[in-house]
């Protein structure tokens, strides 16, 4: 990316793209249709033919992804036996509703679906804030060293988390907090390296002359934050949130290491155990309906937000 | 954007003088230091907390025979010569070295995915949403729902191969093919996100390059070759290094759909492995020298793809 923002031609376009998806926010239903992504289309000529088989092909392959989720719904929904029948049942015969009183009542999803929704709301929001706060020091405010800063935050990025697994959980354990929620939370709310690279990035467009006029008012640079940038950069901000969330609710590897009680564990390790637990129960249609329960949140939310989603992902491959 | 008004004359002043706006500068913007001190406090505590401090204490944990609760023996390189013996540790590296098949596969389907998409095909907004679907659905969620369609009798799998007259094998049991299937599986769940990033650099190529190019008289494999594949190359590039990093640390797919690290040890991977040294066998100080030399891998591979994508004109900035 390069880095003209001075030129005024490039702060308005940054003030224009970031007044447009704000737009979106106030009006949050996908619009399918005039996805940004698709505002440019194609070759200047297209054969009908190639299309068409095209389509063909594009639908064999949207069966192949669709199927194993669509049977994964449908495997929830039949009998115990009838999951086991040849061919295949794709429509249940009869319906069994009753799977999902039984995974609300009888398994620990709902406790999951607390814990998960308490770490992830927990981390995000307070971290958004946090990475926020950095990014905007970073991009627009004076402090000797800050670049330096910035590169010692990225080197993060370059360590897995499973080097740092085993100390952190010992860690951990001598403060006590094993079998608590507190291990997911606390190392990541401290704000998000990935979050502070983009927002950086995206208040280079905002134009340094607007925090010095605003300080020229007098305005203190908490006010400056909270009434200048952070509305500038909301955009970026909820697309970043949005992707954090994901990954927090998806994750699997420190929720295993840290919970032990049932009734502590996240919706993820929740359904992990209950494939153990009830396979050798042959019960697939009640692990098929868990999955189906951790799925449908991340669902609902994607396809509310589809157009930002898919936005910041196509963002995240033009910043680099 | 951090030096104030001296910018351009400063290479005329001597050196005292440079101090003394320094000074200057650094009492002028006493109170902005401050706060942006401050704004940067938390990830920087984090940092040295989470990762500084957890980094040094696992290279002196990585010397040392520890169970993780009682005392640390001091052991030297015991750890790093019994990890070059350890069969165990070699067949793990080499299974998650395997499962990276997957990553120019999957990129080349979904670059494939994303020139379709480009053009002016109905519906095309109804195929990316199905297929971006398993990309945000939950790792265990898929892993578990694979994990029954590889069901060598009654999965989903083997059925749709028997549609087309092949018996499937019993793949999560089965040495050869457990493997390829987690591959598959990896392949369709990050297809989505590849497809994404490519459909967006595809369609920000300039449409000038292809019209000059077919009046030049380019065929199509011509343009692709000259025009696409060169324009898109960043993303190449970006997929290439965070499929690297991700792969490296497969864990959750391995261990729902095998639990005890496959047949004959054919699924485990390095992080698996980690995992099962650390926290099942409490052999925590060797489980941290693997740990480290996992890192340290990612880390060499990582430098030596920047390095080779210098030309590039990759910049932070």
């Amino acid at each position: 990316m390069s880095l003209n923002s001075n030129t005024a031609t490039a702060a308005s376009g940054a003030l224009a793209n970031a007044g447009e998806p704000d737009r979106i926010d106030d009006n949050p239903a996908p619009k399918l249709k005039r996805s940004g992504l698709f505002k440019k289309s194609g070759a200047t000529q297209e054969s009908p033919l190639v299309n068409m088989v095209l389509t063909v092909v594009l639908s064999l392959g949207a069966i192949v992804m669709a199927a194993p989720l669509v049977w994964m719904v449908s495997t929830s929904l039949k009998t115990k036996d009838a999951v086991y029948s040849l061919p295949p049942q794709w429509i249940p015969d009869p319906w069994m509703w009753d799977t999902y009183a039984r995974v609300f009542d009888d398994t620990y999803v709902l406790s999951g679906i607390k814990n998960s929704l308490i770490v992830a709301v927990t981390v995000t929001v307070v971290g958004t804030v946090f990475s926020s706060l950095a990014a905007f020091a970073l991009a627009k405010m004076r402090l000797p060293g800050k670049n330096a800063i910035f590169i010692m935050l990225l080197s993060g990025m370059m360590v897995p988390f499973p080097t740092l697994m085993i100390p952190q959980f010992v860690l951990f354990s001598k403060l006590g907090w094993v079998d608590t929620l507190l291990p997911l939370i606390v190392p990541v709310i401290l704000g998000n390296v990935i979050m502070i690279f983009f927002l950086r990035q995206y208040l280079h467009n905002v134009p340094d002359s607007l925090v010095e006029a605003a300080k020229i008012d007098g305005a203190s640079y908490w006010k400056i934050f909270w009434t200048m940038i952070f509305p500038l950069i909301r955009p970026a901000v909820a697309a970043q949130f949005i992707l954090w969330f994901m990954a927090v609710w998806n994750d699997y590897l420190a929720p295993i290491i840290y919970l032990n009680s049932p009734e502590k564990q996240t919706l993820q390790v929740v359904i992990a155990n209950m494939n153990v637990q009830y396979a050798t129960q042959r019960d697939y249609p009640l692990i098929m309906g868990a999955s189906v329960v951790s799925v449908i949140p991340i669902l609902i939310v994607f396809l509310i937000f589809q157009r930002q989603i898919i936005e910041s992902i196509a963002l995240t491959g033009s910043k680099t | 954007m951090e030096t104030s008004a001296p910018t351009a004359e400063t290479s005329v002043w001597s050196k005292e003088d440079r101090k003394a706006s320094r000074k200057a500068n650094a009492k002028l913007h006493r109170k902005e230091y401050g706060w942006a001190a401050a704004f940067m406090a938390a990830p920087v505590i984090g940092w040295v907390v989470f990762l500084l401090f957890p980094m040094a204490f696992s290279i002196y944990a990585s010397f040392t025979n520890w169970n993780g609760i009682g005392n640390m023996t001091f052991i030297g390189l015991d750890n790093y010569t019994r990890l070059l013996q350890d069969q165990y540790f070699w067949k793990a590296l080499y299974n998650t070295v395997f499962y990276m098949i997957g990553i120019p596969i999957g990129l080349a389907l979904s670059l494939l995915l994303a020139l379709a998409l480009s053009r002016k095909i109905r519906g095309r907004t109804f195929f990316r949403t199905v297929y971006y679907i398993p990309v945000i659905s939950s790792l265990a969620a898929i892993a578990i729902l694979w994990q029954w369609a590889y069901n060598g009798d009654f999965g989903l799998v083997n059925q749709a191969l028997a549609l087309v007259g092949i018996e499937g094998p019993n793949w999560l049991a089965d040495p050869v093919w457990a493997k390829p299937a987690i591959i598959i599986m990896t392949v369709w769940k990050g297809l989505g996100y590849s497809m994404l990033l490519y459909l967006a650099a595809v369609q920000a190529v300039p449409r000038s390059l292809y019209e000059a190019a077919a009046l030049d008289g380019a065929n199509g494999w011509k343009r692709f070759t000259k025009i696409t594949w060169p324009m898109v190359r960043p993303v190449t590039f970006f997929l290439v290094v965070t499929n690297i990093i991700g792969g490296s640390m497969i864990f959750t797919e391995i261990n729902i759909m095998t639990s005890t690290g496959g047949p004959s040890f054919s699924t485990a991977s390095l992080v698996w492995y980690v995992w099962n040294q650390a926290f099942r066998n409490l052999s925590m100080g060797y489980a941290t020298a693997m740990a480290l030399v996992l890192g340290i891998l990612v880390l060499i591979v990582t430098a030596i793809q920047f390095r080779m994508n210098a030309k590039n004109d990759f910049s932070i900035d």
